[in-house]
């Protein structure tokens, strides 16, 4: 198969670039621990509010410098009391929902979780700036979707 | 021209699809001035009704007719027509499409089914709309093994010879296509029907999400690939040069096979029960296409280029000065080449693993999507009906036609360019995909959003209207070319199908061996699929019920 030479040179660069591109963000990923939500957990769907932690939601301190905050999600809210967490410490999310598939995003953060019935979703993140932040959904999740937000306070 | 009753057939698809292109946009316009607070549907409509028939009818429906009515009329002019068992069975999968396509726009309007789209489980539509889907799914089935049945009767008359390219090319469109669907096929079948239908009380959400991704992909190939083929062997005809290289060609189009599929997970990253492994692995094969969209661009500026210079054009790029700016055939499919720039630039940072959680179901992937699906591939679709339908019907493209055609396609890039870029800038500052008008509460930071001077309602209604005003003189061109312009009687003023000679005698016979391309493919998916729907399937949690939440 015949291939032009410059398109030979426009590919190898194509491709040298790709190999540079991934290894980037593969060892952003794997070695900084860059990676987005996720979590192996699963959980009875229908037994959420029986299961800790979401029997308890909210926000519980682990040690000196780690909180959780535990969210179930629903439609169309989160029940949540009392979100407040502190600046400058790790805050572990954990995050599932009753009934459909639904999101928990933070408005200016890269918390941006999917929240799927039976996982449970797991983000670490530090907040830099004490603020209220918007948290809403951003996955159909039916008539009132659009009306699904609370907020997070960071102190 | 090809034989009446094979353009009779491609007929049929395209009216199909302007019907389905006709309602769609209007839902767009209807979606636009919702989200802008200025209109108020009736009680017994809401907003997700609109967006579900919205995005069936213009990414399921307007494509796959379309897509459909171009390649059963190339394959008739390059293979020869139909012989009866094709014709037939053509007729059999469009009228089961059909039949899919009208089942699901009822269950949508009566608001049986405003489950998106997307369809994500738990959300639980009427059972008939999973009928829909598999009807639709199988109707296209159909028809693809119609044309496979039309290419194979030809290699048997050819033995030993490549085929055309551009039923090559038909033929990795439609494997592409078919092995797509198995997820959604899988899932809807086995998952889906029984669980709406109440013979099973659960479903597998993480899995029957993952099955949908499977298909979900490479479904946006499935559009591509016929746009593809049109910048592949229309374009150089209509810019009199032949094709660049018939085996870069096939080459690319087999690739696209490859690597197409096993990425679905890439649409899953921000999500649980996928490990970030598995994640990682998909990313990187997504990135694969990166390859084959290179050669493509490389062909399409080597055709520019060797086109204008044998016009007599000088210096480095004085051959973009001779390019047939004036022939709304080119003009039409080179903009939506332009706007695949930015597009697949964005494709790139939607699926770079960690970056994904930045736009991630944000205001950027509609941005994304209408910049892909809704411009290279739409435009490109419009760029042929100029003159397909003409073609096929044996009308001339009159003079006011082709202004009206250039009127068309500069209010569309206009329109997208003012519509998805305020989508781009929203998503950027976090403004959530999907919803209808919602201000939540006056928050802060939702008013901070939509305050700028492009990322404000007013711009993106007035970009929707546009795009609007485009797709109705669009289908007033369809209608005329249709139905109303005058008949070709001169030769002149007949359309042609622009179709580029292709050299196929230095191009190697193992890329058309299916054999071994569906086998790599097999592999590919096994690779990237096997072990995590395994691990999904065996350490399920309980299945949810189905919730109705519209």
């Amino acid at each position: 198969m015949h291939f032009h030479k410059f398109e030979k040179i426009w590919l190898i660069f194509g491709i040298a670039s790709l190999v540079m591109f991934l290894s980037i963000v593969g060892v952003s990923a794997f070695s900084q621990d860059h990676t987005p939500a996720g979590g192996m957990t699963t959980i009875d769907p229908k037994k959420v509010n029986e299961t800790a932690p979401f029997d308890n939601p909210g926000v519980t301190q682990l040690d000196e410098d780690t909180y959780q905050a535990t969210i179930v999600a629903m439609a169309f809210g989160y029940n949540a009391p009392e979100l407040k967490v502190p600046a400058g410490k790790e805050i572990i999310f954990k995050v599932t929902s009753t009934d459909v598939v639904h999101s928990f995003t933070i408005d200016n953060t890269n918390i941006n979780m999917m929240v799927v019935p039976g996982q449970i979703t797991t983000k670490t993140y530090t907040f830099e700036k004490p603020g209220k932040y918007l948290i809403l959904c951003n996955e159909y999740c039916g008539a009132g979707h659009h009306m699904m937000f609370t907020e997070i306070e960071v102190y | 021209m090809i034989a009446a009753q094979d353009r009779k057939l491609a007929l049929w698809n395209i009216a199909v699809a302007y019907i389905a292109f006709l309602i769609g946009t209007l839902c767009g316009l209807l979606q636009v001035f919702i989200r802008n607070d200025a209109l108020q549907l009736p009680s017994w409509l809401d907003y997700y009704q609109i967006l579900t028939a919205h995005g069936v009818l213009l990414a399921l429906i307007y494509t796959a007719f379309f897509i459909f009515a171009f390649l059963i009329s190339g394959m008739s002019k390059s293979l020869g027509s139909f012989g009866p068992k094709v014709r037939l069975f053509s007729w059999i999968g469009f009228a089961v499409t059909l039949a899919g396509t009208v089942l699901a726009t009822a269950m949508i309007v009566s608001g049986e089914a405003s489950v998106l789209y997307t369809f994500y489980a738990p959300l639980k539509a009427s059972g008939w709309y999973y009928v829909a889907l598999a009807l639709y799914v199988v109707g296209t089935w159909i028809t693809s093994f119609a044309l496979v049945g039309h290419y194979m009767a030809w290699r048997k008359r050819n033995k030993g010879e490549l085929s055309p390219l551009f039923a090559f090319m038909t033929v990795t469109t439609i494997a592409l296509w078919v092995i797509a669907c198995l997820g959604v096929v899988a899932t809807v079948l086995f998952q889906y029907i029984p669980w709406a239908f109440g013979m099973v009380d659960t479903i597998n959400v993480e899995l029957s999400r993952s099955l949908f991704w499977y298909f979900g992909h490479p479904l946006v190939y499935f559009w591509l690939l016929p746009a593809y083929m049109a910048w592949y062997v229309v374009v150089p005809k209509l810019l009199g040069v032949k094709v660049f290289s018939d085996s870069l060609a096939r080459l690319a189009f087999l690739l696209f096979i490859l690597f197409s599929i096993p990425v679905g997970f890439h649409h899953q990253l921000t999500e649980p029960g996928i490990s970030n492994f598995w994640k990682f692995l998909q990313v990187c094969l997504t990135f694969m296409v990166i390859i084959p969209s290179l050669m493509t661009a490389f062909t399409m500026f080597a055709n520019f280029e060797i086109s204008g210079r044998k016009k007599g054009a000088k210096g480095l790029f004085g051959w973009f000065t001779k390019l047939p700016w004036k022939d709304v055939r080119f003009t039409s499919i080179f903009v939506a080449m332009a706007f695949f720039i930015p597009g697949g630039a964005g494709g790139i940072i939607n699926a770079s693993f960690q970056l994904n959680e930045i736009v991630h179901n944000t205001l950027w992937i509609v941005g994304h999507f209408h910049i892909t699906v809704g411009t290279p591939v739409a435009m490109t679709f419009m760029g042929l009906t100029f003159w397909l339908i003409p073609y096929l019907t044996g009308r001339k493209f009159t003079k006011s036609m082709q202004k009206l055609g250039f009127i068309q396609i500069i209010t569309w890039s206009i329109g997208m360019l003012l519509m998805s870029t305020s989508q781009h800038i929203l998503g950027l500052l976090g403004a959530p995909r999907r919803t209808a008008y919602s201000g939540y509460n006056g928050h802060p930071s939702a008013l901070d959003w939509f305050d700028g001077i492009l990322t404000n309602h007013v711009t993106m209604a007035i970009g929707g209207s546009i795009l609007f005003l485009s797709a109705m003189i669009l289908i007033y061109i369809v209608i005329m070319t249709m139905f109303i312009s005058p008949k070709a009687v001169h030769e002149q003023d007949f359309v042609e199908f622009p179709m580029a000679d292709s050299d196929r005698e230095n191009t190697p016979k193992w890329l058309e061996n299916w054999w071994i391309w569906i086998g790599i493919a097999f592999a590919l998916i096994i690779i990237a699929y096997a072990i995590p729907l395994t691990g999904m399937i065996h350490h399920a949690p309980p299945g949810s019920e189905g919730f109705r939440t519209w």
